[in-house]
């Protein structure tokens, strides 16, 4: 049996793989995160419920309407990306004006009334979203086997991730974007129309957190507290990679993944934990975080 | 009435503007007006007022009370991001150069307001520095060439009337000299240009007319051809 640093090889991979796909959940998470957070200063609490929501929004889509997987992969963020336009318009647009901290406290509210009602409606069990019959089955690598639709899950976020990064990076859109988290002041006296951005930032982040939500529901199962768990985490990413920065963001996800991947190869016991003491190490090294701009 | 050549038109006019930051109080009352193609200046010390008056215009004060008329257009009620629309260009004292965009892209960034703004080789022929350093990071360059980066930016636009906020602070004379000659030509292009300045041998040469600022309120109205005559009164407001 062909060995890797001690560990069999289709241990290694395997647990390589899994990182990988957690890590592009973590990526594309705190990637709206720090969009969000970015133009609107709100830390976004109900990041996680709303990935909670893309995740069911996809599983209702199916069992009510018989919408399928790749409609959902559409209407899911779309529909979740909507309810986070009227979040901002109605609520968070109220608070603006004051310290951001109370962004933070409604949206942590907000997440757990979202959270509270599907448990309510749906119990924590949790159901079952079949895998489209496209994705099903895998490919044996001859180290490795690996499941189709894992590798779609991965190659889904890289491609989202690295257009969400283009288009923020190279187009004038994200040029406004990226002046509007200087200065929105001057933007709006530029003739940017800047409340209607910060709208569209909140609704297009919130909706980025929903398609994580439908690429998890076939993996892990639809439940009510799906997004709380992973959030906490995401949020270890999000200061790993320092505050508001893109490639920050999506970089550190797939890190951190990696290396709980990893983790869970060579010393199980600390899987749970090794982000938060890579998040430790950084604060205490590079306070700002690995990507992260001043002190 | 607004014909483009009408001199007598007003293209800014305030009445009894108040505004406020939070609690504060800061406009007590100001009238002023700008003429179609005059250059005109605010001068005062540090917090009497003029920089407010300018964000007052573009609205980015707190709350403010009062009228504002723009190209004949009252604006007291307008939104920030209307304003820009009417063909004014803002120009901040701190210039406002985002370091998130390169030269290029800080110059094209402001939507353009009206069709005939000036192009880009136009402004880089104006600014030759620009081009050259066109793919820095904004705030890289010089303080100087940051400034000519900000009002090149309006400039583009096709803002018609300009508002510029202590716009030769901290430069070295060559730069201050520049512009000032950048000044002269858009005045004979016609722009209209509302000026805070703390430098008064810069301001006083190019400007048809001065404002004098105190404590929120306009004391004294200064014309070119008065300046000698009431030099005692600028002494005393100015402090030189």
């Amino acid at each position: 049996m062909t060995m890797i640093f001690g560990v069999p090889a289709a241990a290694f991979y395997g647990q390589l793989l899994l990182g990988l796909i957690n890590g592009a959940f973590y990526a594309l998470l705190s990637l709206g995160l720090a969009v969000i957070f970015g133009l609107l200063k709100i830390i976004n609490f109900s990041h996680g419920a709303q990935y909670m929501l893309g995740a069911f929004a996809a599983y209702l889509l199916l069992s009510v309407l018989g919408i399928n997987y790749w409609a959902a992969l559409f209407l899911a963020p779309l529909i979740v990306g909507l309810l986070g336009v009227l979040i901002e318009r109605y609520l968070l647009r109220r608070i603006a004006h004051i310290d951001h901290i109370y962004g933070l406290l409604l949206t942590f509210g907000l997440a757990l009334v979202i959270q509270g009602t599907f448990t309510n409606w749906f119990g924590v069990s949790g159901s079952r979203y079949p895998v489209p019959e496209l994705l099903q089955g895998g490919i044996n690598l001859g180290f490795m086997f690996l499941p189709i639709y894992r590798a779609w899950i991965v190659v889904v976020a890289l491609v989202v991730c690295f257009g969400v990064w283009f288009m923020i990076e190279k187009t004038k859109l994200g040029g406004y974007l990226r002046a509007g988290t200087e200065n929105s002041a001057l933007m709006q006296a530029f003739g940017v129309n800047v409340p209607l951005l910060v709208t569209l930032t909140y609704g297009f982040g919130v909706g980025l957190a929903a398609l994580g939500g439908v690429l998890a529901a076939p993996v892990y199962s639809v439940s009510p507290d799906m997004g709380s768990n992973l959030l906490i985490v995401v949020f270890a990413v999000v200061v790993i990679g320092g505050m508001g920065s893109i490639v920050g963001a999506i970089l550190t996800g797939l890190l951190m993944g990696i290396v709980e991947g990893l983790t869970k190869v060579y010393y199980p016991e600390a899987s749970n934990v090794v982000i938060f003491l890579v998040m430790i190490i950084v604060l205490l090294v590079r306070p700002a975080g690995l990507f992260g701009k001043g002190a | 009435m607004t014909s483009a050549t009408d001199k007598s038109f007003e293209d800014l006019r305030i009445s009894d503007l108040h505004s406020f930051y939070g609690e504060s109080h800061i406009l007590h009352g100001i009238d002023l007006n700008v003429k179609r193609g005059e250059l005109v200046t605010l001068l005062g010390r540090n917090g009497s007022g003029r920089s407010t008056t300018l964000k007052s215009i573009m609205n980015m004060v707190g709350k403010r009370t009062g009228s504002i008329m723009i190209n004949g257009e009252e604006t007291i009620n307008t939104l920030p991001h209307h304003i820009a629309r009417l063909g004014v260009g803002f120009c901040p004292e701190e210039r406002g150069i985002f370091a998130s965009l390169n030269v290029e892209e800080n110059l094209l960034l402001p939507p353009t307001v009206r069709s005939d703004g000036m192009s880009l080789d136009e402004i880089y022929d104006m600014f030759p520095n620009l081009l050259e350093r066109r793919k820095s990071v904004g705030t890289r360059l010089s303080g100087g060439e940051q400034q000519m980066l900000a009002m090149a930016r309006i400039l583009r636009t096709g803002a018609r009337i300009l508002l510029l906020d202590e716009i030769t602070e901290g430069l070295a004379p060559v730069i201050v000299q520049k512009l000032a000659e950048v000044l002269e030509k858009l005045k004979s292009k016609g722009l209209t240009i509302l000026l805070v300045e703390q430098n008064f041998r810069f301001a006083a040469p190019i400007a048809d007319r001065h404002y004098l600022m105190e404590h929120g309120q306009i004391v004294e109205e200064i014309r070119k051809d008065e300046l000698e005559s009431k030099q005692e009164i600028l002494n005393t407001y100015l402090g030189v």
